[in-house]
Order: structure tokens, then C-alpha cells, then sequence
């Protein structure tokens, strides 16, 4: 049971070569594997590869496979693959707790049951009581932890962190992280994070991949 | 593995082929064939030049060309030299945002309402002479001067700046968002150069490009307009487009085959009015780089930009005289020569609906909420359609959205009105509902286009990847975040639904009454408190739209600080 990567290209079309040299690699449950380099060299490509976002005009060889299961041909929807950016991306019309509600699986069934696993996960995020909250007036903490539930919510079977800590400054930085990374070890959760940030990269504590 | 989305951008290309574009190119055909001699329905069947030596022999012929070619012309370099000079002077005092509600009522009123306004405040017995008559000219009776239908068009171009001065600025000042105005400005100033020299120099060249389509849409509309031109401009001869109008509405049938010659002189007149402004555009950038190699610092640009200031602060304050002129007169009861103000008022007017207006309103209300409903859901299914094979916008996409606001609407629609009757589809309200929709479309498809591609791709990956479906991510997520911009784009095409003229006119078969053509036909010679009904009806139609579209956000979105902004995203 892993995240896996099969001599994974992205080609930009019109571009004689590929974006990366083919990646292969494989991510255990619950461990965060960090694909590092600097800004401008594909490593949100790359997510998007694996999520199944690709712009038109990028075409992917090899494969991803979640739980050795072939996903290259999903679309992003039916991936079951969770996804953390830089700045959170709450949904701005929606209230904190319908955020959360709107990620939570359809597999939890009822109104109460349903309300009653967000308040749940909002009070895990140390955001009790926030359920109708506008988005916009969270702190940025805030915002990381309560996008983290939403994509947790979700029961993804992998989850990609795109800079997920780059906006935070350094002190709530580190809080974060250990936040993010306990709950993915906790679920045992395979994660792909890319960061141009060696200290993300030590504290994920996995492999570590240079693109 | 087939492409995402491709039904739904199949279904979208052969509604807008089908429903746009072949109109028009039908419509152009029968036109064409109707100028070479061929127009079955009144017993022309063969192909000759006949209509070419009609229409040349027609009296006035030639001098309405040269109207149409002076007033097309005149307005628009004079509105773009007039919108860039206010924009140099008052750039940096007013945010894009501020400046987009200053200008929504002139945005708003149609073309005919702020047309029938302009006359009201010049014409001899207007109230611009009653508020300066007789203590200042001395005059007692209405002076026998012609400020309205003048034989120079000089009515026409005023008229016609009042609306496209303020269209141009909102252009100007979205496009200036796009450059860094600030910096260069710093930088050109720090090296010795006056403000207004920098604006010239440096920020117009960037802009230019960024409003080159829109200036070449008010070109063609400002050659080929016709109820501005029937209510300001010369009467006799008329401007053409007006001349073809009246041709084609003859009791004479024998003139028709020469006014669709006519229609096509006038397409052709567009195609080399553009090509010549291209031209022109080569021109001025070639010499402007000479001058600005030649480094003069000149800081006397200054006043030309303060004039210019002035001039549009002049138009915008006649614009408002003339709206509020239009309801001053909707109120008057009694109001004789020279007074400011009407001696008693009356509601007796409004309080007549059964007279004509209330059946007109009805009537332009049901027709500007359907062809918006049509145009909103057309334009949202494309761009869903584009999101879903993740992938921009073709140039010739995008040609076919601009298509029906570069042709002359003369040029097609007696043609598609042919064409329409043929079929069985003629003089109706269905007909009328796909003429208006021709150029409903195109605004709603604009207007939409730029806020709908500056959502966050990120938001909608995020939804994705908590397994939302393209269907729900377009309306949980889209849909509601983009409320503004969508609703922004209704009232923009409401307004140019209720602006319609000569597609009601033509298509309706004359039967069709709308605010607009009963506007405009009682706009000669009527009764000004009637005329003026009409004519605040048809401004607070499209102005009430704006008002719902800022206010319905608003409230929907009362808690939501990150939607609170001009753009949803």
C-alpha cells in the first residue's frame, strides 16, 4: 500500500524534452517524501501530473499508482488524491465549517452525523466554535490547519503538499508542519511534499528527491 | 480516452455557428443578392447592376456618405484623444473601481435615451436656452438656429460622445490596470519629463493595444448607427446608414434592391474605415518614435491634458443634464418658452400606463430577461466548456465573438429578415429575441470572459481533488464565487437588449414595440412629456439591472470579506 511513481514524465508540448528526467519513486503509508528544488522547474507540474490537473498542452508518460492501483487515467476527481497549497484556498464563499463539510466523504450519511464530523475535525484543528467563520477573517495558521481537514475529511488515500508552509512566518512555520505531518502519519497517509525549503524537507524526515 | 467536456463544447460551437454566425452570413447573402437584382419576393429575379445605378442616382447619396465618413470619424478620434487625455490627468485620483461606478449611468442609459436628452438640453427651445434665455441672449421666442439635425453632424458627434467618452474611460482604466503605470511614471519624471509627456510617451504606447478592439467597435458603431442619428444628426440627407434605413422602410418597394446596395457600400465603408485607422496607427507609431528619440522633455503637454480634462468633465455634466432633463419633462404639465422649469407638473403621464408605455415596458422588460437568460447560460456553457478541455480561447473563437459588433447591423438584417420570413420565422417576438441576441452575446461573453479566467485554477483543483465533479465544481464552487462578474455581465447585456433598435425594428416587422423604437420614432416631433417617458423608462431599465447586480453580491455575500472586492476571485 503506497503512493508510486513509474518513470513519471510531463512534456510541455512543442518542447523537444520533458520537464524533469523520467521519476520513479515509491512513498510508504504514512511517510512524507520531499521532491525539492528551486522555483521554475516543474515541481508544481509534477503535482499536477500526479493529481491529475494537468493544464492542456502538457502531456504525462509512465504511471501513478495508489495502492497499486493504475490512476493515470482518472480524472483528478476519482483519484482520491488530496491536495495542499501555499496559501490554504478556502473557499471564499463558503463558511469555515461548510469548507470542511464540503471536502467530508459522502460515505459519512445524515445531517447530524455529517455536522457532527466537522465540528469534530474543526475542534482537531484547535478551530472549535469557528464552523461560521468567514474564511477570510482566519489567521493564516488557522487557515493551514482548517484546509488540512478539509482535505483529510475528503479520506484521501494520498495527499500532495504544494509549499504548503512557504506563507507562514518561521515560528507558526514549524507548528504547522509538525500539525500537518502528525495527522498524515497518524492516518498513515502516503504524501508527496515539494518545497524549495531544505528545513521542510528535514522535517518531513523521509526521502528526500531532488528534481 | 476521449477529451473532457467535448459534447458540451460541440453543443456550444454549433449553437453559436447555428445561432451567431450563420444568421449573419445568411443575412449578408441575401443582401448581397438583393444588390445585384435578385430579391424573389418583389419580383426581382435577375442579377444585374441596375441597383448600383439606382443607388448612385439617388439624391443625397454621396453627401451622406461624406456625413457617416466626417461624424464616424470625427467622434471617435475625438472621444479617444478626449478619454486619453482625462486619463493622463486624473489617473492615480481615482481607482478603476470608483471610476467603473462613477461611469455605470452612462454605461447604463441607452444610445437613444442620453440621444433624446442631449436634444432636449440644445435644441433651440431646449432647456440650455431656457436657462439662459432672456437675461442673457435676450432672446423671446426660441431662436431659429438648427443645434439639433445641424447639416454638420456636429449634434451627432456630440451625442455620440456622451456615451462612447465614458465607454472609452472605463476601457482605458481596466487597461491601466494591466501596466505599471506608477513605475514608469517615477521613471519618466525622474528623467526630466513632465507628467503629461510620460502618459504620451511611455504609458499610452502599452495601453493602446490593450483597447485596440474596443476603439475599433466604437468606430463601426459610430459610422453605421442609426437611432443617434435619427434623433441628432442631419435629416436631409441623413447620415447613410439613417438614408438605408428610410429606403428600406419605404412604401416604395422598387428602392430596396438600391438599399441593399447601399448596405454593402456601407460594410465596405467599415472594412476601409478600419484598415484606414490601422494605417493611421502605423502612422502615428512610426512618427512617435521619432519624436520620442528626439527626447524633448516638453512639459507643456499640461494644458492640452487639462483641456481635455475639462471637455469630459463638460460631456459628463451634459450627459447628467440630459437624464435629468428627460425626467423634468416627463413631469411637466404645462411649461412655456423661456422658462427654467415647468410652470405646474403633473403625473398625470405616469400615472397613464394603458397610453403605450406600459405595454412597451412589459414588453422590452420580457425580451431584455429572456436574451439575457439565452446569452448567460450560452456564455457560461463555453467557458465550462473551455475549463474542461483545459484550454484557452482560439483566435478564430475569438473573431466569432467579436463578428457581430464589427459588422454594420445594417448590412445584415434586412437580409436576415429575408431570410427569417423564408423560413416562417419572421415579425414575431422569437425573431426579434434571436436579432437582439446576436449582440446580446457578444457583451455578455466579454464581460464574462476576463473574471471567469482570473478564478484561481488552484480552487478548483482543490475541489477536484476533494472528489468534486466537474458538474459540482462548476456550481458549488464557480458559480457562487463568480456571482459578481455573472451578474455584472446580465446587466450588461440587459442594457444592450434594451438598447436594441434597428434589430427590433427590422425583425419585429415594425409590429414589435419596444421602450427603444417607440422611443426613437416619437423622439421627431412629438410631445416632449410623452417622448420623455419613454425615454427615462428606457434609462432606468438597464440602470435598475446595474443597481440589482452591485446590491444582490452584496447581500449574498454580506459575511464574506474575500468577495466583497470588485472580482469575485
Amino acid at each position: 500500500m503506497s503512493l508510486d511513481l513509474a518513470a513519471l514524465t510531463v512534456t510541455l508540448r512543442g518542447s523537444p524534452k520533458p520537464l524533469f528526467a523520467a521519476l520513479t519513486l515509491s512513498v510508504p503509508l504514512g511517510a512524507v517524501v520531499t521532491v525539492l528544488g528551486p522555483s521554475g522547474v516543474g515541481k508544481s507540474t509534477l503535482l499536477d501530473a500526479i493529481g491529475g490537473h494537468l493544464a492542456h498542452g502538457f502531456t504525462c508518460t509512465g504511471r501513478v499508482m495508489l495502492n497499486r492501483r493504475d490512476v493515470t487515467g482518472l480524472p483528478a476527481e476519482a483519484r482520491r488524491i488530496g491536495i495542499l497549497f501555499q496559501d490554504a484556498l478556502m473557499f471564499p464563499h463558503l463558511s469555515v465549517g461548510d469548507n470542511l463539510a464540503f471536502g467530508l466523504t459522502r460515505a459519512v450519511r445524515g445531517r447530524k452525523a455529517r455536522r457532527a464530523a466537522v465540528e469534530a475535525a474543526l475542534e482537531q484543528a484547535g478551530l472549535g466554535g469557528f464552523h461560521d467563520r468567514d474564511p477570510a477573517t482566519l489567521s493564516g495558521g488557522q487557515r493551514a490547519r482548517a484546509a488540512l481537514m478539509r482535505a483529510l475529511l475528503a479520506r484521501p488515500l494520498a495527499l500532495l503538499l504544494d509549499e504548503p508552509f512557504s506563507a507562514l512566518d518561521s515560528q507558526l512555520r514549524s507548528e504547522i508542519r509538525g500539525f500537518v505531518f502528525d495527522h498524515i502519519r497518524e492516518r498513515g497517509i502516503p504524501a508527496l511534499l515539494v518545497t524549495h525549503d531544505l528545513r521542510d524537507a528535514r522535517a518531513a524526515g523521509g526521502a528526500v528527491i531532488t528534481l | 480516452m476521449t477529451e473532457p467536456g467535448r459534447a458540451l463544447r460541440a453543443t456550444v460551437l454549433v449553437l453559436v455557428l447555428g445561432g451567431i454566425i450563420l444568421p449573419i452570413t445568411l443575412g449578408l447573402w441575401e443582401t448581397l443578392r438583393a444588390a445585384f437584382g435578385i430579391l424573389p419576393a418583389i419580383g426581382a429575379r435577375e442579377l444585374s447592376l441596375e441597383p448600383w445605378r439606382a443607388l448612385v442616382a439617388l439624391p443625397g447619396f454621396a453627401t451622406s456618405l461624406r456625413l457617416t465618413l466626417i461624424t464616424g470619424f470625427g467622434a471617435t478620434l475625438l472621444a479617444l484623444v478626449l478619454a486619453t487625455g482625462f486619463c493622463a490627468a486624473v489617473h492615480g485620483r481615482i481607482g478603476a473601481s470608483a471610476g467603473g461606478r462613477l461611469l455605470a449611468p452612462y454605461l447604463a442609459a441607452p444610445h437613444a435615451a442620453l440621444a433624446i436628452g442631449v436634444a432636449f438640453l440644445i435644441a433651440p427651445s431646449g432647456w440650455i436656452a431656457r436657462l439662459i434665455s432672456p437675461w442673457l441672449t435676450g432672446w423671446t421666442l426660441p431662436p431659429q438656429i438648427a443645434s439639433v439635425h445641424d447639416g454638420w453632424g456636429l449634434a451627432l458627434m456630440l451625442g455620440l460622445l456622451v456615451k462612447e467618452v465614458p465607454f472609452l474611460l472605463l476601457v482605458i482604466l481596466s487597461a491601466l490596470g494591466q501596466v505599471p503605470v506608477r513605475q514608469h511614471l517615477a521613471a519618466g519624471r525622474a528623467l526630466g519629463y513632465g507628467r503629461g509627456m510620460v502618459w504620451l510617451k511611455l504609458i499610452m504606447p502599452q495601453v493602446y493595444p490593450l483597447i485596440r478592439l474596443p476603439v475599433f467597435i466604437v468606430l463601426a458603431f459610430a459610422l453605421s448607427v442609426v437611432d443617434v442619428a435619427i434623433i441628432l444628426g442631419p435629416s436631409n440627407p441623413p447620415t447613410l446608414a439613417v438614408a438605408i434605413t428610410r429606403w428600406y422602410a419605404s412604401a416604395d418597394t422598387r428602392l430596396i434592391l438600391p438599399a441593399s446596395a447601399a448596405a454593402l457600400v456601407q460594410g465596405a465603408v467599415v472594412i476601409g474605415a478600419i484598415a484606414l485607422w490601422v494605417g493611421g496607427e502605423r502612422l502615428v507609431a512610426a512618427l512617435g518614435l521619432r519624436w520620442l528619440r528626439a527626447g524633448g522633455r516638453g512639459r507643456s503637454a499640461e494644458p492640452g491634458l487639462m483641456a481635455a480634462s475639462a471637455l469630459v468633465a463638460g460631456l459628463m455634466g451634459l450627459g447628467v443634464l440630459a437624464l435629468a432633463g428627460l425626467a423634468v419633462w416627463s413631469l411637466a404639465w404645462r411649461w412655456p418658452w423661456p422658462l427654467a422649469l415647468p410652470a405646474s407638473w403633473s403625473l398625470a403621464g405616469w400615472l397613464n400606463p394603458g397610453s403605450g408605455w406600459g405595454g412597451a415596458l412589459a414588453l422590452t422588460l420580457g425580451l431584455g430577461l429572456a436574451t439575457t437568460a439565452l446569452a448567460l447560460g450560452l456564455a457560461i456553457a463555453w467557458l465550462e466548456g473551455e475549463d474542461r478541455a483545459r484550454r484557452g480561447r482560439a483566435g478564430w473563437a475569438a473573431a466569432l465573438i467579436y463578428l457581430p459588433l464589427l459588422v454594420p447591423q445594417i448590412g445584415f438584417l434586412y437580409g436576415l429578415n429575408v431570410a427569417a420570413l423564408r423560413i416562417g420565422l419572421g415579425g414575431g417576438i422569437p425573431a426579434v429575441i434571436w436579432a437582439q441576441e446576436l449582440f446580446v452575446f457578444p457583451y455578455v461573453m466579454i464581460a464574462l470572459s476576463e473574471p471567469w479566467r482570473a478564478l484561481d485554477a488552484r480552487l478548483l483543483h482543490t475541489a477536484a481533488a476533494l472528489g468534486a465533479s466537474p458538474l459540482r465544481r462548476l456550481l458549488a464552487v464557480k458559480l457562487p464565487v463568480l456571482l459578481r462578474p455573472i451578474l455584472t455581465a446580465a446587466a450588461i447585456g440587459f442594457g444592450v437588449s434594451v438598447a436594441q433598435y434597428l434589430p427590433t425594428l427590422f425583425l419585429g416587422a415594425g409590429r414589435v414595440a419596444t421602450l427603444t423604437t417607440e422611443a426613437v420614432t416619437l423622439s421627431s416631433g412629438s410631445d416632449r412629456r410623452v417622448v420623455g417617458i419613454y425615454a427615462v423608462l428606457q434609462a432606468a431599465l438597464p440602470l435598475a439591472a446595474y443597481l440589482a447586480a452591485i446590491a444582490l453580491p452584496a447581500m449574498v455575500h454580506r459575511n464574506r470579506r474575500a468577495l466583497s472586492g470588485e472580482f469575485g476571485a
